[in-house]
């Protein structure tokens, strides 16, 4: 949490002492109104023994009175104001300086935070330090500086009335830290069985054709009993536990008022102690009291935003281990070559990749085949620098891709990923992502080369809008949009992970068809599952567990790659295999 | 709270959904009153506290203005007794506290099972077209916020009104002008709070809207962070969330800011009515100074007032996003259910597995029909292969066979009863099924396999699993049959399925209905899974979800499927020789 505050500007430490002197400006006036009250009893008891007393006196008093309140309002808008104003423009910092940070990272940045904790990072998380920042300023200053006027009041008026004070404190403080001490373990396990809740029925819900299937509804529902049992005894232990918190403070709230009016009455007696000193000693151990009942509660508070701000360091600290190169420029060619090339993850103790060569010129088609597992995906990662090779060379038109700007080489790169995701937005917006200036027969073009005949039909065309994810349109056309999409782009090489598999066997063919016609001049990199897909291809790689275990044409494998041979057979057929021969 | 995660901050229809959450407390009635009659209690004494302190003030005053020495026995008297009040004041705050943890306890478990049951209860339908996300938000969220409303707010508004009455009723006890003059500030500070709420709300929803869209790009983003990549998109992606990230910082900003001067306001008039008091008060005192104390006691008065008005305030809000709560619970329980079977009698003891289709129609949608007048006769022990293009509808058939959608017109019948005459769980004792995503849930393999058939002896189980060759595999994990199965478990897809398969056979169901496996496994494990399958429908009827050519040759039956409808039917070769759809797909190198 304070690594973060360097992201504060200058002028926001400024304004926060500017805060600090309101906050000290408001709890004066709020003391000097409290000390009023005080001298207008002094003025009746005055009164009361003899001395003159009229209302004007008393108007005149009030009419300060007034101003006090007055000013204690503008600082308090004020305080709102500057706190508001540092708390937001952190969080907007913040958010600015994630966002970015993440759009750095590389792929094995993503994998060691997860998608989805980015998520909670750049979002929940931020926004818990936002209110963290806010509470802070407005309420965090507010208590020591009017525990310690108070204290400063009241010191010396009364050594007795002091003690009971403290002792009160020590009461107050004993009640929060027992309350606290075996509640909040509590709160981290309610917050588990809660999951635990979440996981059964979330697993009755994506089970549900199976739980009907085998009439096992009976068990699950008893399975969820047993867990809402277990949440519900430990609900009912916190709430009975925190249903001490308000009577305890109350009863030493009263206990001290009650104690101070008592020892009051025995020092009047002596003759130690004023009547109206007695009666302003009350209102101020009460604001303290209040002021340690907030401190213990920005105890509670702080932390949650300390946690969430260590997570947010934690992005912010990351720097991503692929750089730019220096920059080439190339003429466009569109060869790849990948030399003895080695990947494995990094912590792995086993490479994903090993001993990989090949090489792929200017309009041909390249395909990689395996089971899963085999590498295929980890391998053409490598090419777009999602992660680098451990060991050996990638070139790219001749020359090593680590010497590229990243923006170069994805300049020359098409890529269609395996799950055809779409942004928010229409399919237009969609198709010039990689082009803002794409003209309408280029899109039109793309889409017919894509087998997209779909378009055509949907409201608006083009400007069909597309849902987050593109979750409006089946998969099959997110995948012929995302090729779509990188035609779009017209890049030297194309890649595609396992982008046809949503597709039908006769649109995969057709499709494919085209792009050999259109893209004749771009080098394709094709991963599939499907022997189909890839029979034409002028080089298919075979992988098993991480090694080529072959490479040639279709007709060459079958008679030299046992691997290849076994899964062309289990999918084409025994005959048909033999057929090809 | 993450942008998936749906919770409505307002009910639609407030007086019905309020009206219908406090029917449901109804068994928890007499409870209810005795929380209440101690939150009464507990608030009288605490409401009488200040009079009562006011009797020693008014001791000392008189002795100090008298000059003369205070009764202190008087004083320790009056003491005990406050120390008395204030100690069962919290006594019985606390009694009302736990008496209310219990019955929120036991509602919101209450409420948690019901959703859970209901679950079982609705038809498949509901759960095709909604997402999981959002009944999982009304397990959790909504029943959590409907427990904290009613464990704190049922006795706060009684706690809160009774102190208000009570305030009242001291105020004027002790001066009716200064009474008054408190009353007249009330609506003064309503209306200036209704105008700052008024003024602000607009920045809170612009605020959330605002958050709302910022959360979609940056799961956009993040989620398809490899195209923003090579798509060079980052700018383009960053000066998009700047956009909306200013756009929310200046809501922010103001709904902060707003909300944050609601407070300094309403304080200013308490503040305004409080100079007033002292004053209007001092002037009295002039004449009869013993009102002096009156003044110290109305302030604390003025201030219990003032606060529980605040928190009335505050309450009313809680209490509208729990009704807004229960009323996403009673909906969801409110869904029509599947129609009850309990008249339904007809049964098959001994089941031969003569499956016939008789003039189907079926849609998923009214109005919109997909498969019409469909009519077929598969044979007992026969095996019928369904295949079509990837969306063609294959597990409509599914759907179907298993009574988990009725169709339309038409009957479906086996060893010529119809599956509309038996109950739902009678039709589906007679079928093992094995789908192609693979479930397994968080319990041993042991429980995962014997899932429905708890009867089941360890040896059955495990022949079960030898003939699924994934028996030697379950050796080799660590805890064998008794490992845990959960996320983090290192078992692939393949050996997922083999479980599945073992699960099949140790219901041994006379019929099946089998998913064959697509691309996700090896080839090895693929063998495995093959043989596992043609063990598993030796003898019995089967319909299988086919995508490997050598099941389709080797089924006696073929419907093939396209957009829903079951296009053609017949063996292989006579399929073939037709030379339709079926003969297109099988040319264009059917690797189905």
């Amino acid at each position: 949490m304070l690594k973060l505050l360097k992201y504060l500007k200058w002028y926001d430490y400024l304004l926060s002492l500017v805060v600090v002197a309101f906050v000290v400006g408001q709890v004066w006036l709020n003391i000097r109104l409290i000390e009023s009250m005080g001298e207008i009893v002094a003025l009746i008891q005055a009164h009361a023994e003899g001395a003159p007393l009229t209302s004007e006196m008393l108007w005149d008093l009030g009419i300060k009175m007034i101003l006090m309140a007055v000013g204690i309002c503008l600082c308090v808008i004020v305080i709102a104001f500057l706190a508001s104003k540092i708390s937001t423009s952190f969080s907007r910092t913040l958010r600015s300086k994630v966002f970015s940070k993440v759009n750095s990272f590389s792929m094995e940045e993503m994998n060691k935070f997860s998608t989805a904790s980015l998520i909670t990072r750049s979002t929940n998380d931020i926004r818990q330090v936002e209110q963290t920042v806010f509470m802070t300023l407005r309420m965090a200053i507010m208590a020591p500086v009017m525990a310690g006027f108070s204290i400063a009041k009241i010191v010396g008026s009364s050594m007795e009335l002091t003690w009971a004070t403290v002792i009160s404190v020590l009461l107050l403080l004993v009640l929060i830290i027992f309350l606290f001490i075996f509640a909040v373990p509590k709160f981290t396990s309610i917050q588990k069985k809660t999951d635990k809740i979440n996981n059964v029925t979330r697993e009755n819900l994506t089970g549900i054709r199976v739980v009907r299937a085998y009439n096992a509804e009976k068990e699950q529902e008893q399975k969820f009993e047993i867990v809402n049992e277990d949440l519900t005894k430990t609900n009912l232990f916190v709430n009975r536990l925190m249903a001490l918190l308000s009577p305890g403070m109350n009863i030493i709230m009263n206990g001290l008022s009650v104690a101070i009016y008592v020892l009051g009455a025995y020092l009047i007696n002596g003759g130690s102690l004023e009547y109206s000193t007695m009666v302003t000693f009350v209102s101020y151990a009460m604001n303290i009291l209040m002021s340690f009942m907030f401190i213990s509660m920005m105890f509670v508070m702080v932390p949650r935003g300390v946690v969430s701000g260590r997570r947010i360091n934690e992005i912010l600290s990351t720097t991503t281990k692929i750089h730019d190169g220096e920059g080439v420029k190339t003429e466009n060619e569109g060869s790849v070559e990948f030399k003895n090339v080695f990947f494995k993850y990094p912590d792995a103790e086993e490479y994903v990749l090993e001993d990989i060569s090949f090489k792929v010129n200017k309009g041909e088609t390249i395909a990689f085949i395996g089971s899963t597992g085999s590498g295929k995906s980890t391998l053409i990662n490598l090419i777009p620098r999602f992660f680098d090779a451990s060991e050996g060379e990638i070139l790219v038109d001749g020359v090593d891709i680590k010497q590229y700007k990243l923006s170069e080489l994805n300049d020359k790169i098409g890529y269609v990923p395996q799950k055809g995701y779409l942004f928010s937005g229409t399919i237009r917006s969609n198709l010039c992502y990689g082009d803002e200036n794409a003209s309408e027969e280029k899109l039109i073009e793309a889409l017919k080369i894509s087998q997209s005949n779909f378009v055509k039909k949907l409201d608006g065309g083009l400007d069909h809008p597309i849902a987050q994810g593109g979750t409006n349109v089946s998969g099959g056309q997110r995948q012929r949009l995302s090729i779509a999409r990188a035609i779009v782009k017209q890049p030297e090489i194309y890649i595609f992970d396992d982008s046809f598999s949503a597709l039908d066997y006769k649109t995969d063919k057709t499709l494919r068809k085209a792009l050999k016609k259109y893209t004749k001049d771009a080098t394709k990199i094709i991963v599939a599952q499907r022997v189909g897909t890839i029979l034409d291809a002028d080089k298919i790689v075979v992988l098993n567990e991480g090694k080529m275990v072959g490479m040639g044409t279709h007709d060459e494998l079958l008679k030299t790659c046992e691997v290849y041979r076994e899964i062309a057979e289990s999918q084409l057929g025994k005959e048909a295999v033999d057929g090809t021969k | 709270m993450g942008p998936n995660k749906k919770s409505a901050d307002k009910a639609k229809n407030f007086k019905k959904s309020f009206k219908r959450l406090i029917l449901s407390l109804k068994p928890h009635y007499v409870s209810i009153i005795f929380g209440l009659l101690f939150a009464i209690l507990g608030t009288v004494l605490a409401l009488a506290l200040p009079n009562v302190m006011k009797i020693i003030s008014e001791e000392i005053f008189t002795a100090v203005e008298l000059n003369i020495s205070i009764d202190l026995q008087r004083v320790m008297t009056v003491a005990i007794w406050l120390i008395a009040m204030c100690i069962s004041s919290a006594l019985f705050e606390y009694l009302q506290g736990i008496i209310m943890a219990k019955i929120s306890a036991k509602v919101t478990k209450n409420m948690r099972t019901q959703i859970s049951e209901k679950i079982n209860r609705l038809p498949l339908k509901y759960f095709d077209s909604q997402t999981y996300g959002d009944i999982l938000s009304r397990v959790t969220n909504d029943v959590d916020t409907i427990g904290q409303s009613l464990n704190s707010n049922l006795s706060s508004i009684i706690t809160c009104v009774t102190m208000v009455i009570g305030a009242l009723v001291m105020m004027f006890v002790n001066s009716w002008q200064l009474t008054l003059i408190t009353l007249a500030s009330t609506p003064v500070s309503i209306v200036i709070v209704l105008l700052i709420v008024k003024f602000s709300q607009k920045y809170f929803v612009r605020q959330q809207n605002s958050l709302g869209e910022l959360n979609g790009i940056i799961e956009e983003n993040y989620s398809a962070h490899n195209i923003v990549k090579t798509f060079n998109a980052e700018q383009k992606a960053q000066n998009d969330f700047e956009k909306v990230n200013k756009v929310l910082y200046s809501s922010g900003f103001k709904s902060h800011f707003f909300s944050g001067i609601l407070y300094p306001v309403m304080n200013f008039i308490t503040n305004l009515v409080y100079v007033l008091v002292c004053v209007v008060g001092g002037i009295i005192s002039i004449e009869t100074p013993i009102f002096a104390i009156t003044i110290v006691a109305f302030i604390e008065y003025m201030r219990i007032f003032n606060q529980q008005i605040g928190s009335l305030a505050q309450i009313s809000g809680t209490v509208q996003s729990a009704v807004a709560a229960s009323e996403r619970v009673f909906e969801f329980l409110d869904e029509p259910e599947q129609a009850e079977e309990n008249e339904k009698t007809a049964k098959i003891t001994d089941v031969k597995g003569l499956v016939e289709f008789k003039n189907v129609c079926f849609g998923y949608e009214e109005g919109k029909e997909i498969i019409h007048n469909f009519s077929a006769k598969i044979l007992p022990g026969q095996k019928v292969a369904i295949v079509g293009p990837t969306g063609a509808g294959k597990t409509t058939m599914v759907n179907l066979l298993m009574r988990f959608y009725d169709i339309n017109s038409g009957d479906i019948t086996i060893d010529g009863v119809s599956i509309y005459d038996m109950k739902r769980e009678d039709v589906r004792e007679l079928f093992g099924m094995v789908l192609q995503d693979t479930w397994v849930f968080d319990g041993t393999i042991r429980e995962n396999i014997a899932y429905g058939s708890e009867d089941k002896t360890n040896e059955e189980i495990e022949k079960a699993c030898s003939f699924a060759h994934i028996d030697h595999f379950i050796r080799s994990l660590p805890g064998g049959y008794d490992m845990m199965l959960d996320e983090t478990a290192n078992i692939s897809q393949g050996q997922r399925q083999l479980l599945t398969i073992a699960r099949a056979m140790v219901n041994n169901a006379p019929m099946l209905i089998l998913d064959e496996a697509t691309s996700s496994v090896d080839t090895r494990t693929e063998i495995q899974i093959q043989k596992a399958m043609d063990k598993l429908t030796e003898g019995r009827t089967s319909f299988v979800i086919a995508h490997r050519l050598s099941t389709i040759q080797n089924a006696d039956q073929i419907l093939v499927m396209r957009d829903g409808n079951i296009v053609e039917q017949g063996t292989h070769e006579q399929l073939l020789a037709k030379n339709g759809f079926y003969a297109e797909l099988y040319n264009s190198g059917i690797q189905a």
